[in-house]
């Protein structure tokens, strides 16, 4: 016997899978998931990448089946889209202040735009000291969402969820 | 030709370019010049890894002979690759390899932004996802050449040879095959005609700042979209196909 469970009671199922590699975010503060809809009495969860390569994705993607057989569901797929591309303008602010607390700068401009192409640096705040005198030091940093900066105050380098 | 078979080709020129330099660049993980640089390499290595396989997987849908993309990668011999000849050279030193990177992700920008309105729903999805990825690369590579170029005698010199070096390579970007020219009469794919000035204009922003020199030459080397490689493709395919093939069907 399927019941049908209620949309709103599956996203909050899905709190409990994190992200892999940034443990405290999870995959709905992220805003990956795109849609949860039903075809007859088969669920099916919607998910975008973060980045083409992001190497978490198929952990994120078995997770997310693992959590809904462990919540009793039988039927039910994952499936990715690319379009709309996701983009740091989803992270929920839930999950901003999370990822702050966890010692990771949150994104601080919305989507990423041309400005990139030359120059211009977002003020990054140092999520230890909340100094705004930062540098960064590299565009690419330990996983293909973050950059690396070094806060000038408190000389502590740190990790910023770069915008995209 | 038929459009289907085209459509095929075409996801297999850009794939490839995706595939083989992202493996190049993955050969720099441990060897960068410092830490930073060999992890943003092998960012870069694995964000067109990723676009690789969007694409491919893509390609396999299009043929419908349930081959994957992973089939396509690791078990397609060189004559059937139909990556630009600029993707496959040997990484050389680290101006070589920003030479390399720099002339193709000026190209690669230019071509996913106008990619981003094929009619092609799907390659339109992978454009969009990729050119967010390639404008970090394309800043990085422009920031590295200028760096470099501009900064001491001994980078300058060796910067400009690097560009020297590869010039004659750039070309073959811009050439527009059968199947490029059938694929933007269908508006499915990008008219190569129409991105070569900001190509041009690009380079030239960037070589000026870096105050380097542009080659005159107008002479290509080409081959790549016909399947026709330089010496080096053998050995890239060596050794990126060796696991598959020795251990077929073999999981992580």
């Amino acid at each position: 016997m399927i019941t049908k469970h209620k949309i709103s009671s599956i996203w909050k199922i899905l709190e409990n899978v994190k992200d892999p590699e940034v443990p405290v975010l999870t995959v709905v503060d992220l805003g990956i998931i795109r849609d949860i809809r039903y075809h007859n009495d088969e669920l099916e969860v919607v998910i975008t990448p973060t980045y083409s390569g992001c190497p978490a994705m198929n952990t994120i993607a078995t997770n997310i089946k693992l959590e809904l057989a462990a919540n009793g569901f039988e039927k039910f797929k994952v499936t990715t889209i690319l379009s709309p591309a996701w983009t740091t303008d989803w992270l929920s602010e839930e999950g901003k202040k999370k990822l702050k607390a966890y010692g990771i700068a949150p994104p601080v401009k919305e989507t990423l735009d041309k400005s990139v192409l030359f120059g211009e640096q977002p003020e990054v705040e140092c999520p230890q000291c909340a100094s705004t005198q930062t540098k960064l030091i590299s565009q690419f940093g330990s996983t293909a969402c973050k950059a690396l900066y070094q806060c000038q105050t408190c000389k502590e380098p740190f990790d910023y969820f770069k915008c995209h | 030709m038929t459009t289907q078979e085209a459509l095929f080709r075409y996801t297999l020129q850009i794939g490839d370019n995706a595939l083989i330099l992202g493996h190049r660049l993955g050969e720099w993980c441990g060897h960068g010049p410092i830490l930073e640089q060999d992890i943003a390499l092998t960012n870069i290595a694995l964000d067109q890894v990723g676009q690789a396989r969007s694409i491919l997987a893509y390609a396999g849908k299009l043929e419908g002979k349930g081959r994957s993309e992973d089939d396509l990668a690791y078990l397609r011999e060189e004559r059937n690759f139909y990556n630009l000849l600029i993707t496959e050279l040997p990484n050389g030193n680290f101006a070589d390899t920003i030479a390399r990177q720099f002339f193709f992700d000026a190209f690669n920008f230019y071509f996913l932004t106008a990619l981003k309105n094929s009619k092609d729903e799907t390659l339109a999805a992978i454009a969009e996802k990729s050119l967010k990825e390639v404008t970090y690369h394309l800043r990085y590579s422009s920031e590295w050449v200028i760096r470099l170029g501009d900064g001491t005698e001994e980078s300058h010199q060796k910067m400009q040879k690097a560009v020297d070096d590869i010039w004659n390579f750039t070309g073959e970007m811009l050439l527009m095959n059968e199947v490029d020219k059938m694929m933007a009469a269908e508006g499915i794919g990008v008219n190569l005609d129409e991105i070569k000035s900001l190509w041009d204009d690009k380079v030239d922003e960037v070589l000026s700042r870096a105050t380097l020199q542009k080659p005159e030459s107008t002479w290509t080397q080409k081959g790549g979209k016909q399947g026709v490689h330089t010496e080096h493709m053998g050995f890239i395919l060596a050794e990126m196909q060796y696991l598959p093939r020795a251990y077929p069907g073999a999981e992580w």
